[in-house]
């Protein structure tokens, strides 16, 4: 029973999501448009399947693993876990928080497998490139984005650095790689940054940098808890593009060696 | 249905590779690193079914509905000639879906809170929650603006690594001068602003119109829609930090 009122408590939070959507385009459609709608009752079944789907999938990530996934971040992150498993026992060092690092970088990969709007991305981008860039592949290199992105803001919060460093540092290697990178990949590269963090990872990522910040001694978690989410963003743009060039780089070895 | 019957049962199988790898670290960090059994394992199955349920279902619904109709606006956008209301389309579009968007509406009041307590703004309830409804209209016309300039980049073809780099640019010397409690949240609203029902939609809006609009590249010109969209709220927020 209370599942399923659950679940009507989600359908609305998601319809009311959705609300704005629909009357923009219903409302250009016939306002602006003035065209009626091709395939009509398919189009309104996808976004039905759309609205049950998500909250279908909301609904899941708050029973199953968004309460253990919260859970695990704090029990991670506390400290009596950390001393037991310190490389250096007894001191401050940002080396006996690894459990907590490869924690981030496994979280971070397996949610971004798991985002359902980088999937559209990738099904869009496999549509659109003829099959040049392959759903998986594009995934998995933003998933490793992401997992790195996350990890190394993590040592941040416990190395207590300021965040603008790294976010500039890491927009210094992006217009970089920009500069290089094949140019049919460019635009992609800069989308996945913001596709990757939405309904999976963001709680997760949100619990992983508040436990850190409240539990590492010396930091804010006003000021320090924040900032994972960016991380997040900008590594997905870099490791996208690399994968670009490296697979640019493969090939142009292979047909150097065949000529 | 008979036919989408099929299509969401052999889709099933995907989303549940899609899902394993959460499970496996998870259950991993559980057993094997905090050693730990897990709790309320039958509410964590009931949940595994529900959102492999739901991804498949959003999928099918994805291409069935948002995908076509986001393209099929773009074409007729296209056709229509008419400039203007396609950026009025777009500006509605980021707008309107951004000021709605849950992960906003938390980010914003942890944002006021952050504030009253950086004695940015008054401690009253009142300040506070003007500052967390100030912030929110602020990212939406900034995500409502990012769509604008980036239907306009695809309408004329401008090439899109100089506009993010000239926006990365401002954002590195706005942060210079920029409140220090407000960087964080003004870099993390980038990120959160992009919602599972927009991202979709907005890029399905940006292909269609690339490959409806002659001499576009659809690789090339329709993709960016989402790092406008991302880049111009930490620009906005930023400012109105400082203006507040």
């Amino acid at each position: 029973m209370s599942l399923l009122l659950d679940f009507l408590d989600i359908l609305l939070a998601t319809m009311r999501d959705l609300i704005p959507i629909v009357a923009i385009i219903f409302g250009f459609q016939f306002l602006v448009i003035r065209k009626p709608i091709v395939n009509l009752s398919r189009t309104l079944f996808g976004f039905f399947y759309v609205l049950i789907g998500l909250a279908l999938f909301l609904q899941g990530l708050e029973r199953a693993l968004f309460p253990l996934g919260r859970l695990m971040a704090s029990q991670l992150t506390d400290p009596a876990f950390i001393d037991l498993h310190a490389l250096l026992p007894g001191e401050f060092s940002w080396q006996n928080y690894y459990w907590v690092y490869l924690f981030a970088f496994a979280i971070g990969w397996s949610t971004t497998i798991a985002e359902p709007s980088l999937i559209a991305v990738a099904i869009k981008a496999n549509e659109v490139s003829g099959g040049a860039i392959g759903v998986n592949g594009l995934r998995q290199s933003v998933a490793l984005g992401v997992a790195i992105g996350i990890s190394l803001g993590c040592y941040r919060i416990v190395a207590g650095d300021p965040i603008h460093y790294y976010i500039i540092a890491g927009y210094i290697v992006v217009i970089i790689q920009t500069r290089f990178a094949p140019k049919m990949i460019v635009p992609l590269a800069y989308d996945s940054g913001g596709v990757t963090t939405s309904t999976v990872t963001v709680p997760l990522v949100a619990a992983l940098g508040l436990g850190l910040s409240e539990t590492v001694p010396g930091r804010n978690p006003l000021l320090d808890g924040f900032g994972l989410i960016a991380f997040a963003s900008l590594f997905p743009v870099i490791s996208v593009m690399a994968y670009a060039q490296l697979a640019e780089f493969i090939n142009n070895r292979r047909s150097a060696a065949s000529a | 249905m008979p036919r989408t019957l099929t299509n969401l049962l052999r889709s099933l199988g995907g989303s549940a590779r899609d899902l394993a790898p959460i499970v496996l670290v998870v259950v991993f960090f559980q057993l094997a690193v905090l050693q730990q059994p897990i709790p309320n394992l039958a509410d964590l199955i009931i949940g595994l079914v529900l959102v492999l349920l739901g991804l498949t279902f959003f999928i099918n619904g994805l291409e069935m509905g948002l995908f076509p109709i986001g393209e099929s606006l773009a074409n007729a956008f296209a056709r229509k000639g008419s400039v203007l209301w396609l950026l009025a389309f777009a500006f509605a579009l980021g707008f309107g879906t951004t000021i709605a968007e849950p992960a906003l509406i938390a980010v914003a009041a942890e944002a006021a809170a952050i504030a009253a307590d950086a004695s940015l703004i008054g401690k009253d309830q009142d300040s506070v929650d003007n500052y967390a409804f100030g912030l929110r209209i602020t990212v939406a016309l900034s995500v409502g603006f990012a769509i604008v300039i980036g239907v306009l980049r695809i309408i004329k073809g401008w090439p899109i690594q100089y506009m993010i780099m000239g926006g990365y640019v401002i954002v590195v010397l706005i942060t210079m001068i920029a409140p220090q409690e407000i960087i964080g949240i003004a870099y993390d609203s980038g990120g959160v602003t992009t919602s599972t029902i927009t991202v979709p939609l907005v890029t399905a809006l940006g292909v269609g119109l690339a490959s409806a609009i002659k001499g576009r590249n659809p690789m090339i010109d329709g993709f960016g829609l989402i790092a406008f969209a991302s880049l111009t709220p930490m620009i906005f927020v930023m400012i109105y930090g400082m203006l507040v």
